[in-house]
């Protein structure tokens, strides 16, 4: 695939189409012949992605131009070249509306690249301009096209109104880079003209003060060991409370199921950490604000359970083996219908003055501990002495674990891998990236399989629950209890395969390599 | 990914007149198509103006020591590429010849192009040899174009009788009857009868015009420059019955 060229742009913002007018100034005895090809035509452009930016993450770039001749999705990669595109319009000629799911494009090439990249998220408008373009063809000696030359106008709309400096963008034709290249480089030695080397679509967030990729669920803090633990954690909670409200919008609205999954992920880690090391804040807010964001997570709790449920749905019928797909049906509706009542009561507790007044209150304490000047103790102490502490914890509780321990046992030391989790995540900036990360994915093994085991022991419990409610609500047929049986002993199944598997992946992770592992992180952080 | 060939064991009967305008159709229709000239005259690649040269020869690509992407050149229309011809081309039945499996070399050396393109349209040269006998067994649909004859008919026979005795995948005979001159007899009684009769024969049938020669004065599909010529509606024509044959959607109707 050809590589587009960079961008090229005449320094005469804000004037009409001078980039044009350079365009024809720079063929004579180029050995290029031009040909104007569609006329000047306005069209609008939408740049749309995840919230989390798994396409920009992709190296993908996917595009919504819609001019007089209907919809075009444009999916390019890196270096520019097309990676798929598809004509779209609805029976009215529409386009269609954003935010929605990969499901609203056409089936095709394009949504079949955008799957597995896509995954579960919406996508969603991160830019948006008007362009007046006009494009010509750049001819070779033979009349054959070798590029394409385009003059684009551009004033951007969204994430901020602004006015792009008119762009050149030589899109060279399949097989004819070297002289597309020569052509370029004609036009940047135009007098008055730039190289730029950035996509449309970063200029354009660059004019509004953003950029791709300014949004992610990990812990993107700076510490340094030296800092004071105050200021290190009112940096992380802040850090987290930014991650936490960045997804309210996305959670109320119920675009997709991942904002209230990276919303809660910022929670439980805020209760972690708040639990952990939250002895360092000023005046007694540890116990004052742990129960706050209790009831947070519990607020969030019931919708995210039932967005679990619908979303193994679709693996849990693939996987039935007696009943017919088609009994498990009335299931999902109630589901679904319950996912609704709790998505209600979500959205309202999301727009309360009680998480109002939280997160106000939550962020005036981390205001003041960033300052409050409390040298002592420094962040890699409290790094180092919190999480040798739960390390120990996980390994005590690991090692008494026998065949015979109730499920609850397997359920509490879950809890303390993932504390221990967060917090080698919090602190990672510390320690040495290839020393945490491995940690990190040693735990993470751990962690999946304890999963697993309580996954399956509470869907089992909350099948139970459903069932009952389908028939007090005589929305449960026979054949769909049925269903819904084999579901359960499919769940049984899961769960014994995790137990049986725990012994060995615990002793892997207390082996005397794994417990060096994380010795070194806490000698380092130390 | 669709694969379609042009051939026919006589030369100037339309095979490229055929390619070209079914590449351009189809990519209109908004299949992602390749167009691979394999006749070392380069007729097809004349027409689009490109050049008939490919690095390393055809020896190169059937052998996978330069891999067919570098080849390919991007048509002066959307979503229409060409993998040129090369004078090379005249010897790729000796290079076949040392390749291992030669009937299926075409077939294995195209697969890796089936994320790339939604229509492959090899044009053949005129010939029977190892070449034509990959092109059969890489091709799903195989478009025979015959000039009115009782002759033409026979060589359809023999080639469909060849193709049946492959085994493993067949490809699907769609001949139809091209350079009609409406002004003789025989060949209105042909052209009305043999469609009649036999399955493998499409409806339409492409007439003798002056505007098809014209392409190699404009080096463009006729269906490009004369959209609105009888030459540029039977090849549409054609186009939609070859589509059905190689079982494709008809094109997507945007926004479903």
């Amino acid at each position: 695939m050809p590589d587009a060229q960079p961008d090229l742009v005449p320094d005469t913002a804000g004037v009409p189409p001078q980039a044009d007018a350079l365009v024809v100034a720079a063929l004579p005895g180029s050995g290029f012949d031009l040909v104007t090809g569609a006329r000047r035509a306005t069209i609008r452009r939408t740049w749309l992605d995840t919230f989390d930016w798994r396409l920009y993450r992709a190296g993908l770039t996917l595009e919504q131009v819609s001019g007089r001749g209907g919809t075009e999705f444009r999916l390019t990669g890196r270096d520019g070249a097309e990676v798929a595109a598809e004509q779209f319009r609805d029976a009215a000629g529409r386009p269609p509306r954003w935010p929605g799911q990969l499901d609203a494009l056409p089936a095709g090439p394009l949504a079949e690249r955008l799957a597995p990249v896509v995954g579960v998220r919406a996508l969603l408008p991160v830019a948006r301009a008007t362009s007046t373009v006009r494009e010509r063809r750049a001819l070779n000696g033979d009349d054959k096209t070798v590029a394409r030359v385009i003059a684009d106008q551009m004033s951007v709309t969204y994430p901020a109104a602004a006015h792009l400096p008119d762009r050149l963008e030589v899109r060279p034709v399949r097989g004819y880079q070297a002289q597309a290249e020569r052509l370029a480089a004609r036009l940047a030695a135009l007098p008055g003209v730039t190289t730029d080397e950035r996509p449309a679509l970063e200029a354009v967030l660059a004019s509004a003060g953003r950029r791709a990729g300014d949004y992610s669920g990990r812990i993107d803090v700076q510490l340094t060991a030296g800092m004071p633990a105050a200021t290190a954690m009112a940096a992380v909670f802040a850090a987290l409370l930014a991650t936490l409200e960045a997804n309210v919008p996305g959670t109320i609205a119920d675009i997709d199921t991942e904002f209230l999954h990276d919303l809660r992920v910022a929670v439980r880690r805020t209760r972690s950490a708040l639990k952990l090391a939250g002895q360092v804040l000023p005046h007694g807010a540890r116990a004052r604000f742990q129960p706050a964001f209790k009831w947070l997570g519990d607020l969030t709790t019931p919708t995210r359970d039932l967005d679990v449920y619908l979303l193994g749905l679709p693996a849990m019928t693939a996987r039935l083996v007696g009943a017919d797909p088609a009994d498990l049906e009335p299931f999902g509706d109630h589901l679904r219908r319950s996912r609704r009542r709790a998505q209600r009561e979500l959205a309202r507790g999301l727009r309360s003055a009680r998480f109002g007044h939280l997160r106000r209150d939550w962020r005036e304490v981390l205001d003041e501990a960033a300052t409050a000047g409390r040298r002592r103790p420094a962040a890699a102490a409290l790094a180092a002495g919190s999480i040798t502490a739960v390390h120990r914890r996980v390994l005590a509780g690991g090692a008494a674990i026998t065949a015979t321990s109730p499920p609850e046992s397997l359920h509490e030391l879950r809890k303390r891998c993932k504390e221990l989790r967060y917090l080698l995540e919090i602190f990672a900036s510390l320690h040495a990236p290839g020393v945490a990360w491995r940690a990190v994915q040693e735990l993470k093994g751990l962690q999946d399989c304890l999963g697993e085991f309580q996954d399956t022991d509470v869907q089992r419990g909350e099948l139970r629950d459903f069932a009952v409610q389908m028939m007090d609500e005589r929305a449960a047929p026979a054949q769909t209890l049925l269903a819904m049986g084999e579901v359960a002993a499919g769940l049984a199944r899961r769960q014994r395969r995790a137990r049986a598997e725990f012994a060995g992946l615990f002793s892997e992770f207390a082996s005397p390599d794994g417990q060096a592992r994380i010795a070194a992180l806490t000698r380092a952080a130390g | 990914m669709k694969i379609f060939a042009t051939y026919n064991i006589k030369g100037g009967v339309g095979k490229t007149s055929t390619a070209v305008n079914l590449g351009y159709l189809a990519a209109r229709d908004g299949y992602r198509v390749l167009l691979w000239d394999l006749d070392p005259q380069g007729a097809a690649s004349f027409m689009f103006r490109i050049r008939p040269r490919v690095k390393g020869g055809g020896k190169a690509l059937i052998r996978g020591t330069r891999s067919i992407d570098e080849a390919i050149k991007g048509t002066d229309f959307e979503h229409l590429d060409l993998l040129p011809a090369d004078f090379t081309y005249r010897k790729l039945d000796l290079m076949l010849d040392g390749a291992k499996d030669p009937a299926r070399r075409l077939a294995s050396l195209l697969a890796p192009l089936r994320s790339q393109y939604d229509v492959i349209i090899l044009d053949c040269p005129p010939s029977i040899s190892l070449l034509s006998e990959s092109v059969l067994h890489a091709a799903d649909v195989l478009l025979v174009p015959l000039i009115p004859t009782t002759l033409s008919v026979r060589t359809l026979d023999q080639l469909t009788d060849f193709i049946g005795d492959f085994r493993g995948k067949k490809p699907r005979v769609l001949a139809f009857i091209s350079m009609i001159d409406q002004r003789k007899r025989l060949h209105k009684q042909i052209a009305e009868a043999l469609p009649a009769q036999r399955s493998d024969f499409a409806a339409t049938v492409i007439p003798a015009l002056s505007l098809i020669e014209q392409m190699a004065v404009e080096r463009a599909p006729v269906a490009a420059f004369a959209p609105r010529s009888q030459a540029a509606r039977r090849y549409r024509e054609l186009w939609a019955e070859a589509r059905d044959r190689g079982g494709l959607p008809p094109p997507r109707p945007p926004g479903s």
